[in-house]
């Protein structure tokens, strides 16, 4: 019997296992992928806002901004890369400086530090690339650039290194209300828990109808985004927002914590919650948007596109309270935008939830906060990858030529707690196959290390999930014709 | 230098040991310089060509069909036979406008290394999806042709049963072919263009020989398919290349393969600090192959994306025998300065600067089309009078035209400029 | 037939060749828009016997790379591709081999050897 049942494995369910991990539970992290940090957390803007979006008094609001003050502590504890960059709001007529002001007045509501109303000059001074048809607009500093999938692989890392177990490739099928807790179904396994945390995302409202009446829908709204390669990713130095309209935030243009540039994302809502493809018409509209901020954005640099889609609540606010129907089963739902902004805090708010549950007890003795650090390479001083490679000679061999990430890198990825077993896992931890030429010359050899690490064949090596096989066989030959050869040399008949 | 760094010293270090790296060096070699080092970041010689295991290489050269490896072989054992040294599954990090390098591997650690002149011969990378923007679901089995070309020739796995191949650059053409014979059922070959990007005769052994249709002006406008590709939208293309809406159609596969055009890769040389042309995406270089860094030579696909290896042993061969020039404080400097551009029907001129000395003979100058002719002058213009008309039944962007100019008809001017364009016969 | 056109692949030029029944000729053939003189010898038999240089890999083992690529050391004819390549992918040579060793001699009693375009060691 476990203490704490956490369904989802995203960025929020990462952050309260690592949470509750400080504490004396038994409790276990249900993903129903192969990896972490697989939904929204991987295909998302990537940015921590200041807070001053959202409504004073809601939930996003708070958990917004205390979040925000988070990010600094978790991400030197876990290494994870994390730049406080600041972020504008731009305005380009005197109806959207009446905007920017509602929104400071908010962001004043909300206890959002340090904001400043600029004027188009002082903009134009901090950001040379941005349309100098602007008339003003709203600074932030406290906004930042983060990597969500290395935050939320971190956060699991640590939560695992702390006595949380994790279950991928377990989809939660039922979910059962017995004795005082509840009987969790996957495929081939059940498991029960005294507290269930629903995190599964746009899946959330799926989950609590296992157990719950109805009291909340999920509508997945797809986003879509282009990236940028290096060479270009100092087009901009903060997140350039337009001022938000009825239709959402708009299209925005950010550096990432790797360098790159990231332009995105529109909002449309989808039928389908794997709805993750990209599309002409709404990659030629974020383009058309982006370049009313900067109109000289280099599009010759795009290096992908991406979708994610984002669980928006019916709600209009994120959902994070135990079931009316169902004691001790906790919904963290709707986490859409602000969500990876809030993550931390919404961790410390579900722990003290559950606190008032009386199910949390003591904190541990032994809790580790810091993560094992990440060797990357390109990262050390000559003297360091000197050291390095003389320590261990898998550093000196580059596999990725884009990035020149190395062998030893890829290798410490695929050996860690919470360790890739896929191109996708190896290539959200160590970046092979995101650089300018996406796989094309390391695939082959991010794979040979997969296989061999992983002791299986090449064949067997996926992008993602089981399903997605890269190679359909060894190239037609030989052993299963081994006979007729034989027969056919004998017979000498060629 | 900090203590106890060591530094490396030669007179040349040649970065890639492809066909032009390994043409470089021996160039260097045979005109006297003895200290070079060639650095290659794969696990043998050879670059790309290893796993072009097709025929057609090296007519021009040694009159002779060869396949990729035994092009590569000829080359690979002369820098044996002459002693040069290499290391392979080297990463060079970093070059600085002092010519020095900066480079690993498993064996030699971290590196330091001095060259008095060095050749980039570092070849160049295809283009993805991402850089031609095809929308829909992100599967697995989608290729560059070249990576599918690597599975298949020397890894030795088959990378899908039923293709669609965007793109009908030569690699993609070859592909088919290649695919078709291991088994897979191609299903079609989609050009954007109204043209092949490949050569006539690998249209006709590669795509006619097995039924696989060609579909010129047309394009893969959608992707289907959440875990693995089941299918791709093509669609016919307008003249400004916009997909027609109504002309979709569905191709049930399992495989994309885009060969969608190579792009120089210069990473390195913009460390260096090194001007690049934005047409060609590779260095600006004057008539010896060397870059606007004084001792840095370039020379092969690095500089601008050859049609055929042997034009790549040529141009490498005479950055070669240049570098060795610069190292024994031989090569010419000055002389009388021309600056190359490409005018009407003419995408992009190299070498881009030509400096003219008394005694030369002829000046070399490459060029692509920006479209499809037939029956038109390559006319090349000093200074806006005309010096050299070549008349040419058929000029596509998929083929390099070079244009020999004696320096006879240069070297009682004063430089400027020496312009490039297409003209109508009897014009 | 009175007249055919065709691109010569004999070298990457790709000539348009244009050939004419012509019964003066010794070959029966007139061959226009050819460059050299191989493109008229290709044009006329790829006429009357079409062939191609076969080029693939066959499984090694003993080196570190799984493909030993390969070749036809002269053209076959065009009709035998697919039944050459249903032998070769039941070909498996050891390593150490050198550029030009044979193979298969006489594949399909066509008098073409395969060989190997390239060592392994």
């Amino acid at each position: 019997m476990y203490d704490v049942a956490i369904i989802g494995a995203g960025v929020v369910g990462c952050s309260i296992a690592r949470e509750l991990s400080r504490y004396d539970l038994k409790t276990v992290l249900i993903e129903k992928d192969t990896d972490v940090a697989n939904g929204t957390t991987k295909a998302n803007s990537a940015i921590v806002h200041s807070g001053y979006d959202a409504k004073p008094g809601s939930l996003k609001a708070k958990l917004n901004v205390q979040g925000n003050a988070l990010f600094d502590q978790i991400c030197k504890e876990l290494d994870v890369p994390f730049q406080r960059i600041g972020s504008l709001v731009l305005a380009f007529e005197e109806e959207e400086m009446k905007i920017i002001r509602e929104l400071y007045e908010k962001g004043l509501a909300n206890g959002v530090p340090q904001m400043e109303i600029l004027g188009k000059e002082q903009i134009l001074a901090l950001e040379p690339n941005v349309n100098d048809r602007i008339i003003g607009g709203l600074y932030a500093p406290t906004a930042g650039i983060v990597g969500p999938w290395e935050l939320a692989i971190a956060l699991a890392e640590n939560a695992v290194e702390n006595g949380v177990e994790l279950r991928l490739e377990s989809q939660v099928t039922n979910i059962e209300k017995q004795g005082e807790g509840y009987r969790i179904s996957m495929e081939g396994q059940q498991i029960d828990a005294r507290y269930v945390i629903n995190c599964a995302g746009v899946y959330a409202d799926e989950i609590h109808n296992m157990v719950a009446a109805p009291s909340f829908k999920i509508v997945p709204r797809r986003g879509q985004y282009n990236i940028f390669d290096k060479s270009v990713g100092n087009f901009v130095s903060k997140v350039i927002f337009q001022c938000p309209t009825k239709l959402g935030k708009g299209v925005l243009i950010a550096p990432t914590v790797h360098g790159n540039l990231l332009v995105g994302p529109d909002a449309e809502n989808v039928d389908c919650k794997e709805s993750r493809e990209t599309t002409m018409e709404r990659l030629a509209f974020i383009r058309e948007q982006a370049r009313k901020s900067a109109p000289n954005l280099p599009y010759h640099g795009v290096i992908t596109a991406f979708a994610g889609l984002r669980a928006t609540p019916d709600t209009g606010d994120f959902i994070i309270e135990e079931a009316k129907d169902a004691k001790g089963f906790i919904d963290v739902a709707g986490i859409e935008s602000p969500g990876l902004s809030a993550a931390p805090a919404i961790a410390v708010y579900v722990a003290e939830i559950l606190k008032n549950m009386g199910a949390i007890g003591r904190e541990k003795w032994d809790f580790h906060p810091m993560g094992r650090k990440m060797i990357r390479f390109m990262e050390l001083s000559d003297a360091e990858k000197a050291e390095i490679i003389k320590r261990d000679p898998r550093y000196g061999r580059i596999i990725c030529r884009c990035e020149n990430i190395t062998e030893g890198e890829i290798v410490d990825a695929i050996h860690r707690k919470v360790g890739a077993r896929n191109m996708d896992g190896i290539k959200r931890r160590v970046r092979p196959g995101s650089g300018r030429c996406q796989g094309g010359f390391c695939s082959p050899r991010v794979m040979e290390i997969i296989a061999r690490e992983l002791k299986m064949d090449m064949t067997e090596v996926v992008k993602d999930n089981p399903k997605s096989y890269i190679l359909i066989g060894p190239a037609k030959s030989s052993s299963v014709l081994r006979e007729n050869l034989d027969a056919a040399a004998a017979s000498k008949t060629w | 230098m900090k203590e106890g760094e060591h530094m490396l010293n030669y007179d040349i270090v040649v970065i890639g040991g492809g066909p032009a790296g390994l043409a470089a060096a021996i160039e260097a070699k045979k005109n006297g310089v003895d200290s070079i080092l060639v650095i290659e970041r794969d696990r043998e010689l050879g670059g790309i060509l290893q796993q072009c295991i097709h025929n057609g290489f090296g007519l021009h050269i040694f009159k002779k069909e060869l396949t990729g490896p035994e092009y590569a072989q000829r080359f690979i054992q002369q820098m044996q036979e002459l002693g040069i040294a290499y290391k392979l599954d080297t990463m060079v990090l970093d070059i600085d406008e002092n010519k020095v390098l900066k480079a690993v591997n498993c064996r030699d650690g971290f590196m330091k290394i001095q060259g008095k002149a060095i050749i980039l011969a570092m070849g160049c990378r295809e283009r993805t999806r991402g850089a031609i923007q095809i929308p829909g679901t992100r599967p697995a089995g989608i290729f560059t042709a070249g990576t599918a070309q690597r599975f298949v020739n020397m890894e030795g796995y088959m990378v899908g049963k039923k293709v669609v191949i965007l793109g009908s650059g030569d690699i993609g053409l070859i592909m088919a072919r290649r695919l078709t014979l291991e088994g897979a059922e191609v299903k079609a070959v989609a050009e954007l263009m109204p043209y092949s990007g490949g050569l006539a005769r690998n249209i006709v052994q590669c795509l006619e020989d097995f039924d696989i249709p060609l579909l010129l002006s047309h394009t893969v406008v959608d992707i289907k398919g959440r875990d693995r590709v089941e299918g791709v939208v093509i669609g016919k293309v307008d003249e400004k290349r916009k997909p027609i809406p109504g002309t979709e159609k569905y191709y049930e596969c399992d495989t994309l393969l885009l060969s969608v055009g190579l792009i120089p890769e210069n990473e390195l040389s913009k460390n260096a600090g090194i001007s690049l042309d934005p047409v060609t995406g590779g260095p600006v270089v004057n008539e010896s192959m060397e870059t606007s860094v004084e001792g840095i030579f370039a020379c092969g696909n690095v500089v601008h994306v050859h049609d055929l290896v042997d034009w790549v042993t040529e141009e490498s061969r005479r950055a070669g025998k240049n570098a060795a020039k610069f190292v024994q404080k031989t090569l010419k400097k000055n002389g009388i300065c021309f600056r190359t551009e490409a005018q009407r029907g003419i995408r992009y001129v190299v070498p881009h600067r030509v400096r003219v000395h008394p005694g030369d003979e002829t000046v070399d100058l490459f060029m692509r089309v920006d479209d499809v002719y037939s029956n038109m002058n390559i006319a090349v213009r000093a200074d806006g009078e005309k010096i050299k008309t070549v008349a040419k039944k058929h000029l596509a962007p998929g083929e390099m035209e070079n244009v020999k100019i004696s320096v006879n008809s240069l070297k009682d001017r004063k430089g400027g400029i020496l312009s490039v364009s297409l003209e109508k016969e009897g014009v | 037939m009175d007249k055919r056109e065709m691109i010569c692949i004999v070298c990457p030029v790709g000539c348009r060749l244009t050939l004419y029944e012509d019964a003066h000729r010794e070959k029966g053939y007139r061959v226009e828009g050819n460059q050299c003189r191989r493109g008229e010898d290709y044009g006329i038999k790829e006429l009357v016997n079409p062939t191609r240089v076969l080029t693939t890999t066959v499984k090694i083992t003993n080196v570190s790379l799984n493909r030993l690529p390969v070749r036809t050391d002269k053209p076959i004819p065009k009709g035998k591709i697919f039944e050459c390549m249903d032998i070769l992918h039941q070909v498996e040579v050891q390593g150490p081999i050198r550029m030009g060793d044979i193979i298969i001699e006489n594949i399909l009693h066509t008098g073409v050897n395969i060989i190997a375009s390239r060592s392994m060691e």
